[in-house]
């Protein structure tokens, strides 16, 4: 057990306590840049404007963004993209990311450098040992709009490595499974790993890599099935995503895929970031407790009838997501998920979450893709 | 170590009382059990009290195990067939009278059927007559067979090839080391089909239906019991990805399921899809006027088995009278009342899942509505009952002017059954896909264009009840030709006798 486990409940308290005071302190910075007419975007100036309070005078903590209406994902979908742009970094360039879009518009979210931040910060997390510095990367995972395939690429050059990719189209995915097209997803399914395992193949000394659980599960079985495995080509570590990643995938993976190479999850989206995983271990029936990269976002636990109000420790409720970054403000946003409240840690001395799946009140209408 | 003793039985007059100690019931990996960290509570349909905890695979652990498949079948065909007939034979019977392993505990028969009931709603005594049902079949396997492979020497099933008695060469070839089962919860019926598989030394992968996990995990038990190998059977509870890896991962498999599943794998050739039966009863011009003599047999075929099954009559199909005939069954069903499950007078299973048969009544008020359609049981009293956790739907007949009325086709799993009034010769062209079709008909010109209809899978010509199965007959396909094919195989004159 490492020194940081081995830590006190007062040192946890500690280390909460002043983890809470950076946060306030940090909600009131983001509030302010987000809403001076010198830096705001035209989204958030305009929207200040039908406030019957004053955000840079009223909200000097965390709790007081409780202030604001839940933040609505249907603002994100259309045009013009530009007035989520803070005026304070209209002269960086812009990148879009997108989420949804199967059907009709899609979510639009603007960043310029969140994404390589959450994960140069994601990539201290990381152990040396299986993802090596310097070593090559496999990206199998979404790829087109989407934030993550530049994030991963990121990760992987910042560590010193290439990022070698796959194309994979999660809305097509989608719609394959929405018309019941089974052997066509089967056949895109192949399709992807056929070239992952290509790439693996092709003495590109890749160590790393990103991918989904049904990916990993699909590669693994199609190694096998070539009389290799994923760790015999060459991975030591991966890093993977997605609610369906729960203890007993995670198990079945760790005894069956893995042959120790190392797997961490992480429960990240667009608007969020990368909310990193408690070491997953055998003796915590290998329960997935997720934190995230506070103060820069803040994972809560809220009552389903109440959103402003966190459940107990240990208890469900619905997962709501803040953003604070001087690119992007989310004031509360209630996510399609839920999950148990788990309590700060030496390492993330915040409040986690464990058990995520999706809301059980849209549930039925989820279509979980490639994740 | 003591086994836990689970259950115990109390009955009075108003209450129906079950006093039990939940089982563990882990997945089987080729007879290997695995506790998954996912757990599935079976509960009471009444108390939703849980009756058993089960452990959910998830579809990667079953694909994996598939690359073993040929292992099943090898650990089968080490047994000649006849030895694993007779051992069968001994699982049927251990199958209706043992106490056997359960999870971490043990099952008797009555056990079985009363916690076979708790789970689907239908009541113990149908749940003993489908336990009969299943005996019979295990106990008649060699006869089933005979029937199915038509008087093959089982040892050629075995072999591959051999030589017939009237010295031709034949060969056929197992398609599948194992075949997979996606099995339902609403029918504990349909597990005959499946019965004869492994005598045929080819594995079973199953993926029982989340409220029916008890045939699957007793007749394995009963199976091993009578020493088939335990690693020719796999059981993988779980949700949608263990079906669709079932389906993925066998080369031969069946499905259990509705009209969309049945659309679905239309024309593919690894996958027999089970649905609705839309079964009938086709009264001909000839005897139409002497209809009262079928009434019991019509009643029967509707109401028998709470209408569950896919045998089960949801058409009466007749050219006149048709409005008498469906006051007569209307007058017969309409009084049927919900009893409790232990009753052995209940004939209407539960709706156990909440929502379905609301869904359902709705359904049939809005056909009720059309032209030409007139609801018959409606004055015996509401049809749809709610209880605080299941909901009953008592039997309704519908009378159709026409087979144009929507409800003319419709089938739902209780004892429902529209009576449609059509002319004879048109009738063939109107039914549709026809699971059995009982035509009551001396007319030999009627007889041939019912023989020649193939949207019609098992035919009865006469007076015979839809639900009256010759078990040494094929239903929906003969299993035999589904896992089986039939080749071509050429060796010189000199092996000849070798393979005799």
């Amino acid at each position: 057990m490492s020194s940081t486990e081995q830590a006190s409940a007062a040192d946890v308290e500690a280390a909460a306590k002043q983890a809470r005071e950076a946060l306030d302190a940090h909600a009131h910075e983001i509030v302010q840049w987000h809403f001076h007419p010198s830096s705001g975007c035209p989204f958030w100036l305009e929207y200040a404007q039908k406030l019957k309070f004053d955000p840079l005078k009223e909200i000097r903590t965390f709790d007081d963004l409780k202030k604001f209406e839940p933040f609505q994902d249907e603002w994100l979908r259309g045009g013009p993209v530009r007035r989520w742009v803070p005026k304070g970094l209209a002269d960086q360039p812009v990148y879009v990311f997108e989420t949804g879009g199967t059907t009709g518009v899609p979510k639009s979210r603007i960043a310029m450098n969140d994404f390589r931040t959450d994960y140069e910060l994601f990539s201290a997390t990381l152990p040396e040992e299986y993802f090596p510095r310097g070593a090559n990367w496999l990206m199998l995972g979404p790829s087109g709009p989407r934030r993550l395939r530049l994030a991963v690429e990121h990760l992987a050059q910042y560590r010193g490595g290439i990022c070698f990719c796959i194309d994979l189209d999660p809305r097509w995915v989608i719609k394959l499974i929405k018309k019941g097209w089974m052997e066509h997803l089967e056949a895109y399914k192949q399709h992807c790993v056929d070239q992952a395992v290509t790439i693996l193949g092709a003495g590109h000394d890749i160590k790393c890599m990103f991918t989904t659980p049904k990916m990993l599960e699909a590669l693994a079985l199609e190694l096998e099935k070539q009389g290799t495995s994923i760790h015999d080509a060459g991975i030591t570590g991966i890093f993977s995503g997605g609610t369906e990643f729960t203890p007993q995938w995670t198990r079945f993976a760790t005894e069956e895929l893995l042959e120790g190479t190392y797997m961490t999850p992480t429960y990240g989206n667009t608007l969020m970031g990368l909310a990193c995983s408690k070491p997953v271990t055998a003796e915590e029936n290998y329960k997935i407790s997720y934190y995230a990269p506070q103060p820069r976002a803040v994972l809560e636990i809220v009552d389903f009838e109440n959103s402003d109000q966190v459940v107990g420790y240990g208890e469900t409720g619905r997962v709501k997501l803040t953003t604070l970054t001087k690119e992007f403000f989310v004031p509360g946003f209630l996510e399609r998920d839920e999950g148990e409240r788990e309590p700060p840690y030496i390492k993330y001395p915040w409040d986690g979450v464990s058990g995520v799946r999706p809301f059980h009140e849209l549930a039925e209408a989820t279509t979980v893709g490639v994740y | 170590m003591p086994t836990p003793s689970h259950g115990q039985a109390r009955t009075t007059n108003h209450h129906y009382v079950w006093e039990t100690t939940v089982l563990n019931i882990p997945a089987l990996r080729w007879g290997k059990p695995y506790e998954s960290m996912e757990v599935d509570d079976v509960v009471h349909f009444i108390t939703g009290e849980p009756i058993a905890k089960v452990s959910q695979a998830n579809g990667g652990l079953l694909q994996r195990d598939m690359r073993k498949a040929a292992q099943a079948r090898a650990a089968l065909r080490d047994i000649p067939c006849d030895d694993l007939i007779e051992r069968v034979k001994k699982a049927g019977e251990l199958y209706l009278n043992a106490t056997l392993p359960l999870g971490d505990g043990t099952q008797s028969p009555d056990e079985f059927a009363h916690m076979q009931s708790a789970s689907t709603g239908l009541p113990e005594h149908m749940c003993k007559a489908n336990m009969q049902k299943n005996f019979f079949v295990l106990s008649h396997m060699d006869q089933m067979l005979e029937a199915l492979t038509r008087g093959l020497d089982l040892n050629i099933l075995s072999r591959g090839f051999g030589v017939e008695d009237r010295g031709v060469v034949v060969s056929y070839q197992a398609q599948s080391p194992a075949v997979g089962l996606v099995l339902p919860s609403n029918s504990p019926g349909v597990h005959t089909l499946w019965l004869p598989v492994i005598p045929m030394q080819i594995g079973l992968v199953l993926k029982p239906g989340p409220q029916e996990p008890w045939t699957p995990y007793r007749m394995t038990a009963a199976f091993t019991e009578a020493g088939i190998p335990p690693e020719a059977i796999s059981i993988y509870p779980g949700g949608a990805d263990v079906g669709a890896a079932v389906l993925a991962s066998c080369e031969r498999s069946m499905i259990f399921g509705g009209t969309p599943t049945v659309e679905r794998y239309r024309g593919d050739p690894r996958v027999q899809a089970h649905g609705p039966g839309f079964s009938k009863i086709l009264l001909g011009d000839d005897i139409v006027d002497d209809w009262e003599q079928y009434i019991d047999l019509m009643a029967d075929s509707i109401y028998l088995n709470s209408g569950r099954g896919c045998i089960n009559c949801s058409g009466i199909w007749a050219s006149r009278h048709t409005k008498e005939i469906a006051a007569a069954l209307a007058e017969r069903l309409g009084p049927v009342p919900v009893l409790p499950p232990d009753d052995p007078n209940a004939g209407l299973a539960a709706f156990t899942i909440p929502g379905v048969a609301p869904a359902v009544w709705q359904q049939i008020e809005a056909g009720m509505k059309e032209d030409g359609v007139t609801d018959m049981t409606s004055q015996y009293g509401p049809r749809l009952e709610e209880k605080e956790r299941c909901a009953y739907l008592r039997p309704v007949i519908a009378h159709c002017e026409s087979p144009d009325n929507a409800l003319a086709k419709a089938e739902y799993m209780f004892p429902f059954a529209t009576v449609v009034q059509c002319p004879q010769d048109k009738m063939l062209a109107a039914i549709g896909p026809t699971l059995v079709c009982s035509a009551i008909t001396e007319d030999e010109s009627f007889q041939r264009e019912l023989t020649d209809a193939t949207h019609i899978d098992r035919l009865n010509v006469g007076p015979i009840p839809t639900i009256k199965l010759d078990w040494l007959q094929p239903h929906e396909g003969n299993i035999v030709e589904f896992l089986f094919r039939a080749r071509a195989y050429q060796i010189p004159e000199e092996r000849l006798a070798q393979a005799r």
